[in-house]
């Protein structure tokens, strides 16, 4: 089933436990030349910086790069392209780092519960966050992106320990299929208090069903910065986790066998998880998927090293945001898609080529 | 002996939720914000029919919105209840209802589009219902049934079918985020009251056409029931005593995909119902059942219906909740704990 020796290796030492790096048909010449996954990540990197120009320069004003560029090194405030340049420079950041921030948490999220299907959408985490905005609306009266970001991570962060909790009970662990459905009840339950609100104040219903469909456009830098040092913080931690996450898909046993305290490591994984997908959220609303189909994507590049796969999935989940906002700016015009919902769409057909290949239902 | 003595207690539960399906009938006809006594219920009754005299208020209100409303609350509890308690027998997975894995989303998103884009209402609305629960439903088997044929069977086939509805609900999800952003605040408002499953807007034309949709379907699921009682034993089982196993499964579920989609077409999808009624019923009556998932599905609709409009009004200063709040924040705990406990069973 697996191509490469190394996977088949870890699939014999730890029956039974559904290995992460089995899913990637990892190119074995990846390991005889180390210099390929650099080279690899260096062309990842060029990619974002030019989509992060072209985020600058497309919309409803379509601008050349070489305005853009202009507008970056020689701003003139009393041109009108520039101004719009610079208007568009907020929304690019955000899209970064909230781009980054679902990537990197996904990686670590599939790693800690070495579960191919693990992802701030399905887990339930952006319900227990649009419920947190909710309640914010109607009982404090909130009505800014700015103000609704403490509330979504609050929520964010108590959804995603509560979903891992739950599905987590019992010996064989967060299999696929617990965690979908603890994702899926949660989900379920807090709509449904959340439409108790909404129901009952049109106002509220008004507010929120424009955060609701997360997006990256609109935010000024209060939103940026509120969330900056919570997501550079999960960033850090995540990052380190590189051998951990290795070390934990070999399984429990072989893990604790290797001197890993897995309880420890598992928490501290799961700190920097809720840091970024609570900041991510907060930043951007709810966006599904990214957080998913990116950490898939990139092992094809990379093998299962998880030392490897967080970087990649650091600089190309931004580029699946940013590319999937800049299409939707154009796909409606005069109007705008907001990236949460191109993401889905892009996002749900992998999730379900995911499933039918057999990874997800693999108990 | 001890078969014997299960198949009465079955008989006896069985016979005790259809008395509590009519008491709460009544119960929600005659009591709430508006009581009717019941010789004037009767009279009422007898006189629309017979075009005699009508008592002003009271009249329409028990002919035009109470009676209705429990009428279809009873019809889609049975519905609603059938349809999970079909899909949870043949997948042999108690996760397994139409709520969990994403047909109702579909009815969702058609009935947002055609609220939303075309400024549908009524009857319209639940015919795009009806055609987008049969099309994700259609969808959903199509993705899982490659899966199948690979030679993953019973358990790793359902588990497939649920998280292919997953992944497609989410998308949908988004779908709806989208349209709502779209509308008016007031149509907004009014996709979301249908949304959540609502009785609200119940009427004689919608009742009549859920009435001949379970005329049909009823017998269907009685034809059914008997194949379906083979194919528990197990696909290998089921062959070897002469069921087209693939013929017999597709037909099932067609009729319980149907069954789901005529009751969200005429009030939305009240979530949890058909996920709900299948294990309470097992758990009440001792043994899976048909019939008493059917009943404890309708329990559930009027009883929350009831809860909906009479009792939150008062909480929520007048504002009448749709019924699938209720049952939606009641059946995911529900859910949470049946995910626990399995989970135990399996430790």
């Amino acid at each position: 089933m697996t191509q490469s020796s190394t996977t088949a290796a870890r699939q014999a030492a730890s029956p039974g436990t559904s290995v992460p790096g089995t899913a990637a048909r990892a190119p074995g010449n990846a390991r005889a030349f180390p210099g390929k996954r650099a080279a690899w990540l260096l062309a990842a990197v060029v990619v974002l910086a030019v989509l992060a120009g072209a985020s600058l320069g497309v919309g409803a004003r379509g601008l050349p790069l070489g305005t853009v560029w202009d507008a970056l090194t020689l701003f003139d405030p009393a041109n009108g392209d520039h101004a719009v340049v610079h208007a568009r420079i907020p929304r690019t950041v955000l899209g970064l780092l909230a781009g980054g921030a679902l990537g990197l948490a996904g990686a670590a999220m599939q790693g800690v519960a070495r579960n191919p299907l693990a992802d701030p959408g399905i887990m339930g985490v952006n319900a227990g966050a649009a419920l947190a905005v909710v309640t914010g609306i109607y009982v404090f009266g909130v009505g800014s992106l700015s103000g609704y970001i403490w509330f979504a991570f609050i929520g964010a962060a108590v959804a995603a320990v509560v979903v891992y909790c739950i599905a987590s009970l019992g010996r064989d662990g967060a299999t696929p299929v617990k965690l979908a459905l603890a994702g899926a009840a949660l989900n379920a339950g807090l709509y449904s208090l959340m439409s108790v609100i909404l129901v009952s104040s049109q106002d509220t219903l008004d507010k929120f069903r424009f955060w609701q469909v997360g997006g990256i456009a609109g935010r000024d830098w209060s939103v940026v910065l509120a969330g900056l040092p919570f997501l550079a913080a999960g960033a850090v931690i995540v990052l380190l986790t590189g051998r951990i996450l290795n070390s934990l898909a070999l399984g429990d046993d072989i893990a604790r066998g290797l001197g890993q305290r897995v309880g420890l490591a598992r928490g501290i994984t799961a700190l920097g998880i809720v840091l970024l997908c609570g900041s991510a959220t907060a930043m951007a609303g709810p966006i599904a998927f990214v957080g998913l189909v990116i950490p898939h994507a990139v092992r094809f590049l990379t093998g299962p090293d998880y030392r490897w796969i967080l970087p990649f999935s650091l600089v190309l989940a931004p580029v699946l945001l940013l590319g999937a906002d800049i299409v939707g700016r154009v796909v409606l015009l005069p109007g705008e898609v907001p990236a949460g919902i191109m993401t889905a769409l892009i996002g749900a057909p992998v999730f379900v080529w995911l499933v039918r290949r057999g990874k997800g239902a693999g108990l | 002996m001890t078969g014997q003595r299960r198949g009465r207690i079955l008989l006896n539960r069985t016979a005790f939720l259809a008395t509590g399906v009519v008491i709460l009938f009544f119960v929600s006809v005659l009591l709430g914000s508006y009581t009717v006594t019941i010789p004037d219920f009767f009279t009422i009754v007898y006189n629309h029919l017979t075009g005699g005299p009508r008592i002003p208020g009271a009249s329409f209100i028990v002919m035009e919105n109470k009676l209705p409303r429990a009428v279809i609350g009873t019809m889609i509890g049975l519905a609603f209840g059938l349809a999970g308690a079909l899909f949870q027998t043949m997948l042999r997975n108690p996760l397994a209802s139409p709520d969990i894995i994403g047909i109702s989303y579909g009815a969702s998103a058609a009935a947002v589009v055609a609220i939303v884009i075309f400024g549908a209402s009524g009857a319209v609305v639940s015919g795009a219902a009806l055609v987008g629960a049969l099309a994700v439903a259609g969808l959903i088997y199509a993705i899982s049934s490659g899966g199948i044929r690979g030679g993953g069977r019973g358990n790793a086939a359902g588990n497939r079918l649920v998280l292919a509805g997953v992944g497609i609900a989410a998308a949908l999800h988004a779908v709806v985020n989208f349209l709502m952003t779209r509308a008016d605040i007031r149509t907004a408002a009014d996709a979301l009251v249908w949304l959540n499953g609502s009785l609200n807007s119940a009427n004689w034309d919608r009742a009549g056409i859920l009435f001949l949709a379970l005329a049909v379907l009823l017998p269907a699921v009685g034809v059914i029931a008997g194949p379906l009682r083979i194919l528990e034993l197990g696909d290998d089982t089921a062959a070897g005593l002469g069921i087209r196993v693939n013929a017999a499964r597709l037909a099932l579920v067609i009729i319980a995909v149907t069954l789901a989609a005529v009751a969200t077409a005429a009030a939305g999808p009240v979530s949890f119902v058909a996920f709900l009624a299948g294990p309470i019923a097992r758990r009440f009556t001792g043994k899976a059942s048909l019939p008493a998932s059917a009943l404890v599905g309708a329990v559930i609709v009027l009883a929350a219906d009831f809860l909906a409009a009479n009792l939150a009004p008062l909480v929520l200063d007048g504002t009448v909740l749709p019924v699938g709040v209720i049952t939606g924040a009641l059946g995911a705990p529900f859910l949470l704990w049946l995910l626990v406990t399995n989970n135990r069973k399996d430790a």
